[in-house]
């Protein structure tokens, strides 16, 4: 499977050209070409998984075990250069610690050293390559205009984009190479380029807050990075040098993955930013629009629920699977109602993606077939409706000037195309019959049967959830219709790259949408079987028809538009009585004219999102060292 | 008989009146009168409303309010002045600010006179005016008919 | 019996039982004010009042919007009543709300926006318990589907007593009865006027209360589960509920938002969640 170097190696190659070319319209035909081929490849690949059973693939390279460990030392090395040059010495201290652990990992690896393949391919890889190729590509190309508009808008900011689409190009490398790893040695390098290309992409703008919340990020992820050599060393130190393969491990079962996998997890829970950890994700916000698409939609936060993932069939039945997946299901509860309270729409949209982020990792944690079903489900309609969520609130940004839910008011009639495919990513993220409502119907048939009481507890926590997302959600689709007077429609200044990589995206969202039984069909339920052997049914045959039944007439419903418009004679809004003169203006008392201004609820008295970061952060960190304790007493016995 | 003339729903407005025909008006609601027995209920929204029943004499500043709760209600639509007040002004005729009648600002359809108007002939008022209902009904079945 | 037989009844019979209790209710809801109340039809008569007036509107957007809400409350109905996954009614069914609070916001106007948030933190009151309604079902009959449900030869409600209780609390909500009909209320002279339904008229407002017509039969679907095959009790607990619901109605005054969603939250945490995990534990 030489595909898979290709795909691992040619973003590199893109990302060193791009670093270098200075020309905008060389630097544009070959981050295109470049996303082109990248996104053709992935699909390739995962067209290949469909049919094949798992591939691997060892490296024809001597001695490249040695290379990798030189790529972990020089990327700690710079970390701890930049920490020191910061004066964030905790981050420091963490990379030391780390290094040192590394070390010891590759000293013992050396010694005994079992023969494994470096890469292998399978169905779950083809799935994740594909949404890393396809959507990160066009993340990528997306990223040429709105950069553009970016620069000209803060013009005191240092212009330095063939770094930043050599950044994002290694960023899709790294993913690659995370996903196809079968060494987790390699994983481990390949986790640590993308934290890395996280922290340089996120102080991009160069401004104070961006560097803090770049270290904040780099140093979360530190953290959770710095179990994974621990891993390593009890993998080493039970003797079986071999089961430093992720599938070798999966398949030695509980016994004696258990440990390792924990701790992998935890590794996995800081990148996909679950309290308590979840502070960096909000802070990278600050960054440029695409680089929080690319890390929060498809790339990066998802290499953490990958990773949980892999290792899901371990947890199944077991205590450390059910923290985790408690960690989770606190994680989509809190997440949701701070959402309620925030009114910056990328904010918005951060905090429902710890939310979903958490309901995948509460899904794999309690490790059942239906559980893991659910999860690969979220992953693929999380990562296309929430980047289309981003890159089309990056585009409104560009033209209203503001991140701001409030000022997007009747946005409908300024932009209608970009307003209907902003509906059209909520939608998906809420409603029936999206993708994200046929998971979490799903993830609720898994959990009610699931290791009793837990799954009932996650049960409730998503009764819970569901409600206060339905409200977020909501509140932002009025805003979006809500018309008080007809503005200009006004569409023409959005780059036209932008608009088509919008098209494709909702039309990629409802695509999966009616696509995803075949989806489940031919790649989710294969690999399943390989992985728990017996698999039941699903979702059965009537429920799908039903689901298609409800996206039908969700989807024909705008063509009963027309006659409707027609017949309807206009008034102004009831005001008591009182005359608007105007659209919006009324005569209030002693002839005053005031306009009309409408704004949402954050009631933000309840969800307040201070006391309930606090409240959360404390539980997540209460299981955390819960789970840690398990581990320790685990070894111990 | 329609169902237009079977539920009847009424917004009531008190155009600069003494309060005492809103008293009565009110008074229709209760048991002893109780307008609900004929499907009339009061829904204090001109968008849902059928019948405009409005009293006192329609001063200057609250001319606009009665003209734009009549414009936002839909059609088919009857008034019902109540009160002498909302007949032809009443006492309050000859004061500087009075318009003078409901008819002054907007078409009325059925006059309750009376200083108070009585419950009794304010509900037979609204009687009438579902006869004048049903008719501008058909008229404008007839006219939307006749145009399409 | 056949799905979609028992669909196409829901779709022709549901409005006439609906009528009929709505009508009743307003009867009785008279009575206990010491009226005599309208004839029991009058719900019927208003509705088709309603479709032959003229319309009215804001903006054309919002009759389309409430065709939406209608067709999808239906849908719920017969997914329901063909012996569907209960989930996916539950889910159809916020879909549906999510289409009336949409347009509501449509107009921009002070009231139906304020109705519809209102409508939303309903919406968000009431969800917990619902799908905690379906997940105790579940652990009774071992199945989502209602078909299954229905046929079950015992009394669901033994065990489910905490989750009947929370159902009842918010199905005041669901029937928008005071003291939680926050959004919209069928009673005049209130803070927001009509609420979400201020700029409606007409055809839409037609579509609305049939919809509401349409809900009520399937919130009171509900109730029928909790008694399996048992349609007696099930009438019998529907009648005692009803009745219980218009005594509340009439003796309660509206609260605030936030008492209403917290006190929800409450009942759905101690009597509906309490109850299904202790289940899970058995
Ligand atoms: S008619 Fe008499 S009671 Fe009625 S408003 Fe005029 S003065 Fe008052």
């Amino acid at each position: 499977m030489e595909l898979l170097i290709f795909l691992i190696l040619f973003p590199l190659l893109i990302a060193g050209l791009l670093a270098v070319i200075q020309a905008e319209h060389v630097r544009r035909a070959v981050v295109i070409s470049g996303a082109v081929l990248v996104g053709i490849a992935s699909l390739v690949a995962l067209a290949f998984s469909v049919t094949s059973q798992a591939v691997f693939y060892s490296v024809p390279v001597n001695n490249i075990g040695i290379l990798v460990f030189i790529g972990d030392i020089l990327i700690s090395g710079y970390i701890i250069f930049v920490s020191l040059k910061a004066r964030q010495y905790v981050v420091t201290g963490i990379t030391v610690i780390q290094l040192i652990l590394l070390c010891a990992v590759e000293y013992l690896a050396l010694t005994n050293h079992a023969h494994i393949p470096e890469l292998f391919s399978d169905q779950l890889s083809g799935i994740m390559s594909a949404i890393i190729g396809v959507i990160g590509g066009l993340i990528c190309v997306y990223a040429l205009g709105y950069m553009r508009e970016y620069h000209a808008e803060h013009p005191d900011r240092p212009d330095t984009r063939p770094r930043f689409f050599g950044i994002m190009f290694l960023f899709l490398s790294a993913m690659f190479g995370i996903i196809f790893s079968n060494n987790l040695l390699w994983l481990f390098f390949f986790w640590e380029i993308t934290t890395l290309c996280s922290y340089l992409l996120i102080r991009y703008p160069n401004t104070d807050e961006a560097i803090k919340n770049a270290f904040r990020a780099l140093l979360f992820n530190l953290i959770g990075g710095a179990c994974i050599p621990i891993a390593f060393l009890v993998i080493l130190l039970t003797g079986e040098s071999e089961l430093i393969g992720l599938h070798e491990l999966v398949s030695a079962g509980p016994g004696l993955a258990l440990i390792p996998a924990g701790l992998i997890a935890v590794a996995g829970l800081a990148k996909s930013a679950q309290f308590p950890f979840s502070s960096w994700l909000v802070g990278a916000m600050v960054a440029p629009t695409p680089v929080s698409a690319l890390l929060h939609s498809s790339t990066m936060v998802k290499a953490g629920v990958y990773i949980i993932a892999r290792f899901a069939p371990v947890f199944e039945g077991e205590l450390i699977g059910i923290l985790i997946a408690l960690i989770g299901g606190i994680t989509f509860l809190a997440a949701s109602a701070i959402a309620i309270s925030q009114s910056n729409a990328k904010k918005v949209l951060a905090y429902s993606t710890i939310a979903n982020l958490g309901l995948i990792v509460a899904c794999c944690g309690v490790g059942t077939a239906e559980g893991l079903w659910a999860a690969i489900l979220l992953i693929i309609f999380h990562a296309i409706a929430k980047s289309l969520l981003f890159l089309s609130v990056g585009t409104v940004e560009h033209q209203i000037h503001s991140r701001n839910i409030e000022d997007m008011s009747g946005l409908v009639t300024k932009m209608p195309r970009i307003t209907m495919m902003i509906l059209i990513g909520i939608a998906g993220m809420f409603l029936a019959p999206f993708g994200m409502l046929i998971s979490k119907w799903a993830s609720l048939h898994a959990f009610v049967e699931s290791v009793p009481p837990f799954g009932i507890l996650l049960v409730i926590i998503i009764a819970y959830g569901s409600g206060i997302t339905a409200f977020f959600w909501a509140k932002w689709m009025g805003k979006l219709i809500a018309v008080g007077e007809p503005q200009q429609k006004d569409e023409s200044h959005i780059p036209g790259s932008e608009k088509s990589i919008l098209y494709i995206l909702s039309a990629l969202t409802i695509v999966v949408c009616f696509g995803f039984p075949v989806i489940s069909w031919y790649l989710i339920e294969p690999w399943l079987l390989t992985m728990y052997q017996s698999v039941t049914e699903l979702i059965s045959l009537s429920n799908i028809e039903i689901m298609f039944m409800m996206l039908f007439l969700v989807l024909i419903m705008p063509f009963s538009l027309a006659r409707f418009t027609r017949s309807a004679t206009r008034v102004p809004r009831y005001l008591c009585g009182i005359p608007e003169s105007e659209t919006m203006v009324f005569t209030g008392s002693c002839g005053i004219k005031r306009e009309i201004e409408l704004s949402n609820y954050y009631l933000d008295t309840i969800f307040c999102e201070k006391r309930i970061s606090r409240i959360s952060v404390g539980i997540g960190i209460f299981l955390i060292v819960l789970i840690l304790n398990i581990i320790i007493v685990g070894g111990g016995l | 008989m329609s169902y237009l003339q079977k539920s009847p729903w009424i917004i009531h407005y008190d155009a600069s009146s003494c309060n005492g025909c809103d008293i009565e008006v009110l008074a229709c609601l209760t048991p002893l009168y109780d307008v609900e027995r004929f499907g009339i209920l009061n829904t204090g929204n001109p968008k849902h409303a059928d019948i405009f029943v409005i009293t006192g004499g329609v001063n200057e500043i609250n001319r606009e309010v009665v003209k734009n709760i009549y414009e936002q209600m839909p059609h088919p639509k009857v008034v019902v002045a109540v009160g002498i007040c909302a007949c032809s002004g009443g006492v309050f005729k000859e004061c500087y600010n009075i318009s003078g009648g409901v008819a002054t600002v907007i078409p009325v359809d059925v006059y309750v006179p009376g200083c108070a108007a009585r419950p009794e002939s304010i509900i037979d008022g609204i009687v009438q005016a579902l006869k004048i209902l049903e008719q501008k009904r058909i008229a404008l079945k007839t006219t939307v008919e006749g145009t399409a | 019996m056949n799905p979609f037989l028992a669909a196409a009844l829901f779709i022709i019979l549901a409005p006439v039982v609906g009528v009929l209790i709505t009508g009743l209710d307003r009867i009785l809801t008279a009575r206990m004010q010491g009226r005599v109340g309208p004839p029991v039809l009058q719900p019927w008569y208003d509705i088709r009042k309603l479709f032959q007036k003229k319309q009215v509107a804001v903006w054309g957007a919002q009759s389309f919007f409430i065709f939406c809400y209608l067709i999808f409350i239906i849908f719920t109905g017969a997914l329901f009543f063909a012996g569907g996954d209960i989930l996916l009614v539950i889910f159809a069914f916020t879909l549906g709300h999510v289409f009336l609070v949409l347009g509501a916001y449509v107009s921009y106007s002070p009231y139906a926006h304020i109705g519809a948030e209102r409508e939303l933190i309903q919406l968000m009151a009431v969800e917990p318990m619902i799908i905690i309604v379906a997940i105790g079902l579940y652990q009774v009959n071992d199945s989502f589907l209602v078909g299954d449900m229905i046929n079950h030869p015992g009394l669901p409600i033994l065990l489910l007593p905490g989750v009947f209780l929370g159902f009842i609390y918010i199905l005041t909500f669901k029937l928008r009865k005071s003291p939680f009909d926050l959004a919209t209320s069928h009673h005049a002279h209130q803070e927001l006027v009509k609420g979400s339904t201020t700029e409606f008229s007409g055809f839409t407002l037609g579509m609305i209360e049939l919809a509401h017509i349409y809900e009520l039969v399937v919130m009171l679907g509900f109730i029928w589960l909790f008694f399996g095959n048992n349609l007696f009790l099930s009438a019998v607990a529907i009648v005692v509920i009803m009745v219980l619901e218009i005594l509340v109605d009439n003796c309660t005054s509206r609260v605030r938002w936030q008492d209403a969603i917290t006190s929800a939250w409450f009942v759905t945490l101690v009597a509906g969640a309490g109850n299904i995990f202790a289940l899970s534990i058995m």
